[in-house]
């Protein structure tokens, strides 16, 4: 089990039972675990979506749109059957808050996808577990059996009439599933490429029935909002950004770790204090505020509270809480291809520009990075990438090509510094990059 | 859907809401450039090249996907939305061969023509392009991947258009490819659906690829000679040193009656016309007994005066034609006997009982569907038969108008059939395939719970358990599928052979009954309906009046008896009894239809007519070369009296149309031909307008002057060979063929209307249904010119294996 970080500066809510045993159901429940649903059946649809509007929760999966606006776009009635679906596939390099939440409170999502489903009308949950984490799967598939067995799912959840059943399925492997209608295709058995939209999945979702789809962070929220108000959760976080968020630091820190702090906190104090600063006391040289496909940021653009409102200011996104350091012995052409090569493996390949694009920019890069790039390349790559922003089937494209801009234009310097047959001023990364 | 009012391009336009942009802009002439879009299969957006600007909304918008609303405003071009598809088309061009010199698709090319119009003309990359090896799928179907655009058009085509399903596609990202469900190899209808589809030149066929380049080709729109669904097909055609050559078959405008659709069938079989084994020279059979290549001269003059021979001693005389003949043709034919020779001895092969169809209908001609008709009525009813095999346009038509309209199904068949996914209801009936067996049903639909015997099911169905717990079990079914159909505002019922005669009578009168009800009765050929609809029998004249009561043909036809003549199997009889002094054939092989014994017909003059030498023809005195269907002009007429033009297209060195051999003998019988054809005028003694000045057609093209003239009756007919000449005297005599003739020499598809003159209740009777011999032709087999084509024969032997692959898999499972 990975080891858990903490820093006074946290405020633990997601992550109140982390490395307490709440894995197990019966330590779950002593932690006060399955009352919040409890209340939520008794209070019934209206009461659970208020409050949720009231909490100021965003989306947790990178969009950020808020969580209880999304629930209410559910038509109350429904010739279809309604569907709740977590999204746990969590693969976006920098990412690793949800399989601690699997890890560590696997009923926390199990309840709050019970919550959801009691919002919108749904009689069935599915939890979409990213393939990788096989690891997980028992961990989840036990939590979901514990509670059929104590009756929280069910025919009768709680000892009502209510209904609700939790299927637990995993990805086979593609990135692209993490984006909602991809995934229900993959769910349905289908290749997983994204649907078009509209119709959005409130609308036409699962089976073309109605569907929330919330990342997996969001649900596992859901029931700590019930247990301390909605009022009090956004009370937590800064203007519009309700409540807290697992921010996953990595990269060259002295402390990397998942640490849950509250919305719109200062970005540079996550580096230097919670993760204990740049590490072996080296120099900042860039951060990718979130996950991946988020513009980098220069050390002079860092002192931003981290909440989606002032990192979109700041020109790049709070994406998925996924904050990497990068130190100044790290070449950033190195850190673009291996970027871009990930999107270029990762991309569905249904729609020209993304199928193509991060291919070209991956074959230019690599080619550039060893040392046999022209000027006219650095324009190339910087006209390929903006040349497939926005025009891409789904954001797949946008992840690829919006962090290549930010590096191309932040650290056109360091690419003119791989021209003329100069090496790599960081050499000894060179024979990674050929790999 | 209301209509909105929206803004393209500062254009108001109007369009009911809801209407996807693309469409409403194309409509409006406004061209927006796309790939992956192709009307009436699901949207993919995939290609991204129609991306247009849309006003308030912050990223372009794909106009495949956005329906348009109510005082929207979109611009379609500007240098940004430019700048987005020149993009788009570099990056596919990164890995796109730019193998144009070599490619089947070179100047036909979508790509091609967008990179023309958007001008991505630098090359950005500097790296190897992907490869891989080209991949043979089936006989027909070859796969390059480089040039593959990955626009999945012959993946819905093959799936959602033929329910077939044969493609899909491998891995992700820029290896993405798109397979074949065989893995290496296609199992499939090897319709080539697909590689019509396909934008580029990444799906090819057998037939044509690196045959030509695209320009040295001529097209001709024509109609296939091959089933009786009558698709219009646009043949290639390119200089040869024995006349031209037919490269390729495809359905390049979509315009006609099949409106996307072509079969195996249609699209690879058209070698037939290029077979060793075709016939170019006159044939005389010799002392010694043996046939003998002749000049026409020669062998006409002999014809000609055997014929005046037998005549002259008053033997009888017989004559069979064809049902892949021009309603031209069959007319001369039919006349050419009745006057000519003076005998109502005249029939063909029937594939179906079109005498009894419109003795059934008669009085009721708003009551016949037409082939377009499938493609919007709500209700079908189909009784017997497998379109999917036997009528594959049909077939289409009733999965499309399914797909797209929702239209409710309803089959009645004795086995079951691939439509039947596409059926709301089906019902398996307890009858055999033998002719007459589907009547009991019409007895059922008319409220007879007792017709239908589903005891006789019991060798049927293995698996039933007991008589008396599943009888009431089929019936109820039976009576739930009836109850649908009858609750139906409006219906047409197609059926095929298995009605004859008095069954068709019940099936229809059962029908009218009901109010909105209409028919189609299916032929096999591609001219079985005309055939009969010109008066090939030996009882009705064209348009189906009886010998015996000819009306207007009474004044027209000299020497017409009002005896009917003998119907084709008692022509064959009478000749072995010694009773028949000539048999006069043109593209028919009775011998092998009928399985008669050739030694009856030693006291028998043979004449055959055809492209091949047939059992029949083997064993006639002369045999005269005739030219097929894709060599000669004139009109054909299918299934549902839909009737559509022919033009010649190919050029066979040494061969004659059926049409003018007929009036050459005529001729050498010192016929005046004028009363056979009558040319040199407009029509009935009309005199010529406008000629007008034609300029001749470009290459392709079509000379619209030259077609209003004939159109509008302006041009004489100059010379004994134009069968509009005799086009001029059906319309004329046949009330159901007045035809909307600028529209039929467009190349549309003309219902003949109105359609059937009452028949007299004696000729009805008299169906003969021993006459009647269904082709049952399949998807890649079509008579004497399907064993005479490579393309199909190796089609065949492929599915064989494949289907033996799957067999031998199964058992070592």
């Amino acid at each position: 089990m990975p080891r858990l970080v903490s820093h006074p500066d946290e405020v633990k809510i997601v992550t109140r039972r982390f490395g307490m045993g709440a894995a197990e159901i019966d330590r779950y429940i002593e932690l006060g675990g399955y009352e919040s649903a409890k209340k939520c059946l008794e209070q019934g649809p209206e009461f659970i979506i208020n409050e949720m509007k009231a909490s100021g929760l965003r989306g947790r999966g990178g969009a950020g749109f808020p969580t209880g606006l999304k629930w209410s776009f559910v038509p109350k009635q429904s010739t279809k059957p309604k569907y709740v679906l977590v999204n746990g596939d969590e693969s976006e390099p920098g990412t690793c808050k949800d399989h601690l939440i699997f890890l560590h409170d696997p009923h926390a999502v199990i309840e709050g996808t019970v919550i959801a489903g009691l919002a919108i009308g749904a009689k069935t949950g599915f939890i979409y577990l990213r393939g990788e984490y096989r690891y997980l799967i028992e961990i989840v598939e036990k939590a979901v059996a514990d509670a059929y067995a104590k009756g929280f799912l069910g025919k009768n959840i709680f000892g009502s009439e209510t209904e609700f059943q939790v299927i637990v399925q995993t990805g086979a492997g593609a990135y692209e599933v993490g984006e909602e209608s991809a995934l229900m295709e993959s769910l349905e058995g289908k290749r997983g490429v994204p649907r078009i939209k509209p119709p959005f999945p409130a609308v036409v979702g699962l089976y073309g029935g109605p569907t929330v789809i919330n990342n997996a962070e969001t649900i596992a929220t859901v029931p700590h909002i019930f247990a301390m108000g909605g009022a009090a959760y956004a009370a937590v976080g800064s203007e519009r950004n309700g409540g807290t968020r697992l921010f996953g630091i990595s990269g060259h820190v002295e402390r990397p770790g998942v640490y849950e702090l509250p919305m719109g906190y200062n970005l540079k104090k996550m580096i230097y204090e919670v993760a204990g600063g740049v590490r072996g006391g080296r120099q900042l040289k860039a951060v990718v505020p979130g996950g991946s496909s988020t513009p980098v940021l220069l050390p002079s653009e860092i002192d931003l509270g981290m909440d989606f409102d002032q990192v979109g200011k700041a020109g790049s996104m709070l994406g998925s809480g996924g904050v990497v350091v990068i130190d100044d012995q790290t070449c950033i052409v190195e850190f673009a291809l291996r970027t871009i090569s990930f999107y270029a493996h990762e991309s569905c390949g249904w729609c020209i520009p993304c199928r193509e694009g991060t291919d070209w920019l991956k074959k230019s890069l690599t080619r550039f990075h060893a040392g046999f790039g022209t000027m006219k390349d650095i324009d190339n790559i910087q006209y390929l990438a903006e040349n497939m922003m926005g025009r891409t089937f789904c954001p797949l494209g946008d992840a690829a090509a919006m962090p290549t801009i930010g590096f191309v234009k932040k650290f056109r310097k360091e690419f003119e510094d791989h021209l003329n047959g100069k090496p790599c001023p960081f050499a000894k990364h060179v024979e990674v990059a050929l790999v | 859907m209301p209509d909105v009012t929206f803004t393209v391009d500062g254009k108001k336009l109007t369009a009911p809401a809801g209407t996807l942009l693309i469409d409403a802009c194309r409509k409006a002439g406004i061209e927006i450039p796309a790939f992956c879009y192709y009307p009436g299969l699901s949207l993919q957006a995939a290609c991204r090249m129609c991306v247009v600007r849309q006003e308030k909304v912050p990223k372009l918008q794909t106009a495949c996907t956005t329906q348009v609303g109510e005082g929207q405003v979109f611009v379609t071009e500007s240098a940004e939305i430019a700048q987005a598809r020149k993009a788009t088309i570099e990056l596919l061009l990164g890995n796109h061969p730019l193998d144009c010199p070599v490619c089947d698709a070179g100047g036909e090319c979508e790509l091609q023509d967008m990179t023309f119009k958007y001008g991505a003309g630098e090359s950005l990359y500097v790296e190897a392009k992907q490869h891989r090896e080209e991949q043979k799928w089936s006989p027909a179907v070859y796969f390059d991947r480089p040039r593959c655009i990955l626009c999945y058009r012959c993946v819905r085509m093959c799936g959602e258009g033929m329910d077939v399903w044969a493609l899909g596609i491998q891995s992700r990202g820029a290896s993405a490819t798109i397979a074949p469900n065989g893995g290496d190899h296609l199992d499939c209808e090897q319709c080539g659906m697909c590689i019509d589809a396909c934008p580029v030149g990444a799906l090819t066929s057998d037939t044509y690829r690196y045959k030509t380049r695209p320009w040295e080709m001529n097209h001709v729109a024509t109609v296939c000679t091959h089933c009786g669904d009558g698709c219009k097909v646009t043949l290639g055609i390119r200089q040869a040193d024995n006349g031209t050559d037919i490269v390729r078959a495809d359905n390049r405008d979509k315009s006609g009656i099949n409106g996307d659709f072509l079969c195996a069938k249609g699209r690879f079989g058209f070698d037939f016309v290029e077979s060793p084994d075709r016939l170019t020279k006159p044939l005389i059979r010799n002392a010694a007994g043996t046939l003998e290549p002749a000049t026409w001269e020669q062998a006409i003059r002999h014809v000609a005066s055997k014929l005046k021979e037998v005549r002259a001693a008053g033997r009888a005389i017989g004559v069979i034609g064809s049902n892949t003949t021009t309603n031209e043709e069959n007319y001369l034919l039919q006349k050419f006997a009745r006057t000519v020779l003076g005998t109502n001895n005249i029939d063909h092969v029937r594939s179906t009982d079109y005498p009894g169809f419109a003795a059934a209908m008669a009085g009721h001609d708003h009551r016949a569907a037409s082939l377009r008709d499938t493609q919007t009525a709500k209700a079908i009813l189909l009784i017997g038969g497998n379109p999917t095999e036997e009528h594959p346009l049909l077939a289409w038509n009733l999965r499309t108008n399914f797909r797209l309209n929702q239209a409710r199904l309803y089959i009645a068949t004795d086995s079951p059939i691939k439509l039947e996914r596409q059926a709301l209801m089906s019902l398996q009936l307890p009858v055999s395939l033998e002719s007459g067996g589907y009547e009991s049903l019409s007895d059922f639909l008319g409220g007879d719970d007792n017709a239908l015997d589903f005891g006789a099911m019991d060798d049927v169905i293995e698996s039933r358990p007991t008589q008396t717990d599943t009888v009431p079990t089929e019936l109820t079914h039976a009576k739930t599928f009836r109850e649908a159909v009858l609750a139906e505002d409006s219906l047409i019922v197609i059926f095929g052979e298995e009605f004859r005669g008095a069954a068709i009578q019940k099936l229809v009168a059962w029908g009218l009954g009901k109010e909105n009800v209409k028919f189609a009765y299916l032929g096999d050929y591609v001219n079985s309906r005309g055939a009969a609809d010109m008066g090939l029998l030996p009882d009705l004249l064209p348009g189906y009046v009886p010998v015996s009561e000819p009306g207007a043909f009474g004044e027209e036809y000299a020497n017409l008896s009002k005896q009917p003549g003998l119907d084709a199997v008692q022509m064959l009889d009478a000749a072995g009894r010694g009773e028949l002094g000539a048999l006069y054939v043109v593209g028919a092989d009775p011998i092998a239809s009928y399985g008669v014994d050739p030694a009856a017909f030693e006291n028998t003059f043979v004449i055959v007519q055809d492209i091949f030498l047939t059992e029949t023809a083997a064993l006639a005195d002369v045999v005269l070369p005739s030219a097929s269907l894709y060599e000669k002009t004139g009109t054909v007429t299918n299934s549902y009296g839909d009737v559509q033009l022919v033009k010649k297209a190919a050029d066979k060195a040494g061969v004659k149309t059926d049409f003018e051999i007929l009036v050459r003998v005529a001729g050498g019988m010192g016929i005046d031909i004028k009363k056979l054809v009558p040319f040199g005028t407009t029509g009935k003694g009309g005199v010529t307008a406008d000629m007008g000045q034609s300029r001749g057609a470009q290459s392709g093209e079509a000379d619209r002057h030259a077609v209003w003239l004939t159109a509008n009756n302006l041009e004489p007919r100059l010379s004994p060979f134009d069968p509009l000449a005799v086009l001029d005297e059906i319309q004329r005599l046949l009330p159901a063929y007045q035809l909307d003739r600028l529209n039929l020499f467009g190349g549309n598809d003309v219902p003949s209307q109105p359609g059937f003159v009452p028949v007299s209740d004696l000729l009805a009777q008299a169906a003969h249904q021993d006459v009647v011999l269904p082709a049952h032709d399949g998807l890649f087999t079509s008579g004497t010119l399907g064993a005479h084509t490579v393309a199909l024969t190796e089609i065949r032997q492929y599915q064989h294996s494949v289907s033996d692959a799957v067999v031998a898999e199964t058992a070592a499972d």
